[in-house]
């Protein structure tokens, strides 16, 4: 589209301003011991960024074998491992933290008008916290994996393998401990520093989104900590706590595990949303649509996703009305997901559209995760549960809402702030097609997955019945196109840095705190306290204030 | 085409033609599940269709081009009232339908046939009542409800069969149900869809649905000649459950017969019915299950026999409907190698100490 | 940046501003001392919540696993030496309280004061981490800690044991005796979590100790203080949970 907003300074006198958060000081201490958020936030994407490519290499050597029927390419107990390390890697060292510690530190005092996070120490230690379950992680991969699968299911995880599941644990233990922190610091910044006149609902949605998620955070991922903390004693001294000979309950493992890893996955998608509303308002040129229900269906979903979590549990035993509940507050809770989206499309109407790379990707959010929510219903329906539970629909209902969801809208966040945080623009047309690559790369390798399922092929197999092969190969096809979509980002972004253009203060002409400073932002955000007088995506406001700035000259 | 070689081409042109989309439909509940899955697939083309067609159309009519200047529009309370409660209504569909078939699949009618599975890495081992023992394989006949009490020796499995849109867990430490009545002669898979170690992948097998006839035949076949409750008997024996539970006045435990499906009092004043999970319980964790009148002195057998002989244990309580047959135990009794040496044969049943003899594993 | 629907903070156009402004105590990024104790109150409180959240995975598995096992759960805590678990509450409590004093010392800018009360606080925790010690001891001696020659004989034959004895109880079948593993593994794990917890509250003090010395908290920031007091009090209040749960199973006498 030759149609764009972009508005960018004149490149032939436009330089980076002097003084930024990157310049302000140097040296490698400076960076280590920080205690700016935009800095933290700096560390953290370098961080996930490579976690993220572990993960996906995982994924390319589950695909690889699964190209055959035969377990051929490795052995069962390397397949076992790979998948199990790529669960873990991506879930707790990608997903968790992506948007809320990369995007979420380095905006969310800028968009409340503060200079910081509330607890600017307690920020870097959770980073920290996670380099050390990181590097813990990449220690248990090599000595020899962990093969429970993410969930650590009890007696397998307890009494029956080998492998490291406690330095496993003891990694996960402390990535929740990271987690933790943000969003408990997320929560007293929203609550305690937002500048004069910044009431709840001028608060931009993307701050509503990582609330919510720091909500789930703060209260979920405890559960979690303490039943690795079970298992531990389980496994090495054998209390007996989930074990049917002691008169332990196995399923009690379950309860609690799902306690935490339920609202886990709303953790992961609700900032995603929030860069959602932030994205498709922009290209908009609109106020998003319906902001109050938009704002309360965040909240919503973090409230009803901690009622939810036998849901995991239908085929194992539980009881028949127990399962009752669970499948009903499962449907609440698909609702407000349902009312967001039909919120974003409306948010297009009347607006004034255009289609840079931040909205294809935002498009493609709407569409993917539409299918991965609808299935989610399918699952959440009892009856149709039992025949869908343990196969591949589940792996493909999962991935469409955090690969297809989740990854698209962090990849249109990076894109839409890219030139706040750098300076710089990333290039446009090779980052549209990068997103068009994604997207046609996403759908063939996971949309095959949906139909493996219904046909009963379970997850976790390393082989499978030969009639089942065509379906897997257009996966691995898919993710093939999937990997090359993923890579182009690494290089033009990176490429960017040094050759993109000037981006200037607002090169989106968007609404938002952070937009009215300079690009990349000075260390402490502000020189004067912002006075919110105007509400979330005012774009009248905004027109007022470029007038200002022209006459005022 | 000229440029792909004819082997190539016959063998893609075979490979994409030949693989399936969906799998058959071999048991009566089988198409109920199938309605309510495409009923889903329905509503969700239809919202997708409608989120692709509002978003493109938007994009369409109010790209910058056509329509430069924005209208900031907040909001409608209408429009959010039809989207939510809309879909609402839609999953309360969802939700009622597919409860009603879940309570059907694992409420199991009054007249099925039961088959035992136990599950342990990494096999599937079933249980006939007339004694035959397979091995990942399961052969059942068309027309009548069959019953599958589940439990595993070792970690969670999954027992599925997706020709029947059935799947159950099998847990260790408890029986788990599920049913089905197949509908279609073939043979169909089944998989452990549950997560258990090394050779989950490996831990499938065969479903093989019979005509009622056929199956008779493979019943006769297949037999290994002691029943399951047969084999019960035996240990009924060989433990010495006929010290106490042997039907006579002032016995120390209570009768037997005709005791599995009715109501009964326990000493804590709660009652139960016996079922197949009680009757398990009983013989792991009696002190929790004494029946009324009678004074908490059953001994654990928990170690002392595996998840099979429980179940052969079972198997002849369930038969069990006469106290002459308890009382014939006691010959069989004497029938048993064990039997001169057996120090299992107490004079009264101590209360301290575990019942270290008699170790019966299968 | 709008400056003209922004009001100017403190001694403007310059980036730096002069102190003298704000105590030296308040970070830069809060914009008032109040802000800065508000806040971070807030996130001692939230991060409490937390706590509660680690603790009830313990809390939950217990309510299950007393419901199913009740007797062997009674045989378990009449094993406790309600002794020392009732001194133990005693002096959990008089450490909150000289930290409550201790607070209010430090609100009141009385250094001497302050530092009595948090070495009276340390040392009251070292009193009773070493109870528990004793305690703790006791139970191995007995063999009644899961996974290491866990021993049944207590339950099976009261009369060989002396606090079952003196409890009057009667002995276990053996299946109910085995579930006092499970009573045992919750006792360990509970209490242990607790433990690791003032362990962590014992080290701070001892680096408040020396900090309060050189009147660190006693010129107006007191918020440290506020908020490790409120830590404290809270794990004193897990110990009020505990102890009935544990100790005091069915003891009537």
């Amino acid at each position: 589209m030759s149609s764009t907003i972009v508005n960018l300074p004149d490149q032939s006198t436009a330089r980076i301003p002097k003084v930024n958060f990157i310049t302000k000081e140097n040296g490698l201490l400076s960076w280590l011991l920080t205690g700016d958020h935009k800095r933290i936030a700096t560390l953290y994407l370098i961080s996930i960024t490579f976690f993220f490519f572990i993960g996906g290499a995982l994924a390319g050597l589950i695909r690889l074998e699964l190209l055959t029927p035969q377990a051929d390419l490795m052995a069962t107990d390397t397949y076992n491992k790979v998948f199990t390390m790529h669960g873990i890697i991506m879930i707790f060292f990608f997903l968790v933290p992506s948007v809320p510690a990369t995007l979420g530190n380095f905006l969310m005092p800028m968009m409340i008008g503060a200079k910081d996070l509330a607890l600017p120490k307690i920020n870097l230690l959770s980073w920290y916290l996670y380099i050390a379950a990181g590097i813990l992680a990449i220690y248990t991969m090599a000595t020899g994996g962990v093969d429970t699968g993410w969930t650590f299911t009890t007696p397998l995880s307890t009494h029956y393998v080998n492998t490291n599941v406690l330095t496993t644990g003891l990694a996960v233990f402390i990535a929740g401990f990271s987690s933790i922190f943000t969003g408990l610091n997320f929560i007293v910044t929203i609550h305690k520093m937002r500048c004069p006149g910044m009431t709840w609902f001028r608060l931009p949605l993307f701050v509503w989104s990582n609330y919510a998620a720091s909500l789930l955070m703060v209260l979920g991922t405890p559960v979690l900590a303490i039943t690795i903390v079970l298992i531990a004693l389980e496994r090495t001294i054998g209390i007996g706590v989930f074990d049917p000979a002691k008169g332990g309950d196995p399923i009690l493992f379950q309860h609690l595990f799902w306690f935490y890893s339920h609202p886990a996955v709303y953790i992961m998608i609700l900032p995603g949303m929030g860069v959602i509303s932030e994205t498709i308002s922009t290209f908009s040129r609109k106020r998003v649509f319906g902001y109050t229900a938009v704002a309360f269906s965040s909240v919503a979903i973090a409230i009803f996703g901690f009622f939810v979590w036998a849901h995991h549990m239908f085929i194992m035993g539980i009881s028949n009305y127990a399962v009752l509940v669970f499948s009903l507050l499962t449907m609440l809770v698909a609702v407000p997901s349902a009312i967001k989206i039909f919120n974003w499309a409306f948010t297009l109407y009347k607006g004034s559209i255009t289609f840079e790379t931040p909205m294809l990707y935002t498009f493609g959010f709407m569409g993917l995760f539409t299918i991965g929510g609808m299935t989610g219903v399918f699952l959440g329906s009892t009856g149709t549960d039992i025949h869908l539970t343990e196969t591949y629909f589940i792996v493909a209902h999962f991935h469409f809402i955090m690969v297809g969801g989740m990854l698209m809208a962090f990849l249109a966040g990076i894109h839409f702030w890219w030139p706040k945080w750098t300076g710089r623009m990333y290039p446009e047309k090779i980052s549209q097609l990068a997103a068009v690559v994604t997207f046609i790369g996403f759908n063939l390798t996971f949309f095959p997955q949906f139909i493996l399922g219904t046909l009963g092929m379970p997850r976790r197999y390393a082989a499978y019945p030969p009639e089942f092969q065509v379906l897997n190969v257009f996966s691995t096809a898919g993710a093939t196109i999937l990997g090359v979509g993923y890579l182009l980002p690494i290089l033009y972004l990176t490429w960017s840095l040094k050759y993109g253009e000037i981006a200037g203060n607002n090169p989106w002409q968007a609404t938002g705190l952070e937009w009215q400073t300079q690009s990349p932002p000075l260390t402490e955000n502000f020189l004067v306290t912002p006075i919110m007088d105007h509400e979330a995506y005012d774009y009248e406001w905004l027109e007022h204030q470029k007038e200002k700035e022209v006459t005022s000259v | 085409m000229s440029h792909i070689s004819p082997i190539l081409w016959q063998f893609l042109v075979k490979w994409m033609t030949s693989f399936p989309l969906f799998p058959p439909e071999a048991s009566k509940v089988a198409p109920e599940m199938d309605a309510l899955f495409f009923f889903m697939v329905l509503v969700s083309l239809v919202g997708l269709t409608l989120v692709v067609l509002l978003v493109t159309s938007f994009s369409i009519l109010y790209s910058k081009e056509r329509h430069p200047v924005a209208v900031q529009v907040e909001g409608s309370t209408l429009l959010e009232a039809t989207w939510t409660i809309i879909p609402l209504g839609l999953f309360l569909v969802m939700f009622v339908w597919g409860s009603i078939i879940y309570f059907r699949v694992y409420t199991p009618p009054a007249n099925s046939m039961n088959i035992y599975v136990v599950g342990k890495q990494w096999m599937w081992k079933a249980e006939h009542p007339g004694g035959q023992h397979e091995i990942n394989s399961l052969h059942v006949p068309t027309g009548r409800a069959v019953q599958l009490t589940l439990i595993s020796q070792d970690v969670f499995h999954s027992f599925s069969i997706p020709a029947f849109r059935v799947k159950r867990e099998a847990i260790p430490g408890r029986y788990t149900t599920v049913w089905f009545e197949p509908t279609v002669p073939g043979t169909y898979h089944l998989f452990c869809t549950q997560y258990c170690g090394t050779n989950h992948s490996a831990m499938i097998g065969e479903v093989v649905v019979m005509t009622p006839d056929d199956y008779k035949k493979w019943l006769d076949e297949s037999t290994s000649g002691t029943s399951l409750a047969q084999n019960g008997e035996r240990l009924f024996a060989s433990l010495s459950c006929n010290a106490c539970h042997n039907a006579s006045a002032g016995a120390r435990g209570p009768n037997l017969a005709n005791i599995y499906g009715s109501k009964l009092t326990l000493s804590n004043g709660g009652t139960v019915t016996a079922d197949d999970a009680y009757l398990r319980e009983s013989i792991l964790n009696p002190s929790q299950h004494v029946t009324e009148g009678y004074a908490p002195i059953m001994p654990t057998y928990q170690g002392q026999v595996s998840e099979e002989g429980v179940i052969s244990l079972v198997e002849f309580i369930k038969n069990l409907n006469s106290d002459y047959r308890i009382q014939q135990t006691l010959n069989t009794t004497d029938l048993l190698p064990e039997s001169e040496a057996s120090p299992n044969r107490p004079a009264a049943p101590a209360a301290t100490g575990p019942a270290k003899q008699g170790m019966v594993k299968q | 940046m709008s400056d003209s629907t922004a009001i100017a903070h403190g001694a403007a156009e310059t980036p730096g501003h002069v102190h003298g402004e704000h105590p030296p105590y308040q970070r830069h990024h809060f914009e008032t001392v109040e802000q800065q104790a508000d806040a971070t109150n807030f996130a001692m409180w939230l991060f409490l919540l937390t706590e509660i959240m680690f603790f009830g995975g313990l809390f939950t598995a217990y309510l299950i696993y007393r419901n199913w096992y009740y007797p062997a759960f009674v045989a378990g805590s009449h094993q406790l030496n309600i002794f020392w678990g009732t001194a133990n509450t005693a002096v959990l409590i008089s450490s909150s309280f000289t930290m409550a004093m201790g607070v209010w010392c430090a609100e009141t800018r009385r250094k001497g004061g302050l530092v009595l009360c948090l070495v009276l606080t340390f040392i009251l925790g070292l009193v009773f981490l070493g109870i528990k010690t004793i305690e703790y001891s006791e139970k191995i001696e007995k063999h009644h800690v899961p996974g290491f020659h866990y021993s049944l004989q207590s339950f099976l034959n009261p009369d060989s044991d002396p606090e079952a004895k003196a409890a009057g109880d009667k002995p276990l079948p053996l299946d109910m005796a085995r579930h006092t593993e499970v009573y045992f593994s919750l006792y360990f794990a509970m209490t242990g979590m607790h433990a690791l917890h003032m362990i962590i509250g014992i080290s701070i003090l001892g680096f408040m100790i020396f900090r309060a010395q050189a009147g660190a908290y006693t010129t107006g920031h007191v918020t440290f203080v506020e908020n490790f007091g409120l830590y404290w009090h809270f794990v004193d209040i897990i110990w009020i949970f505990l102890f009935p749960l544990l100790y005091l199973i069915s003891r009537h006498q």
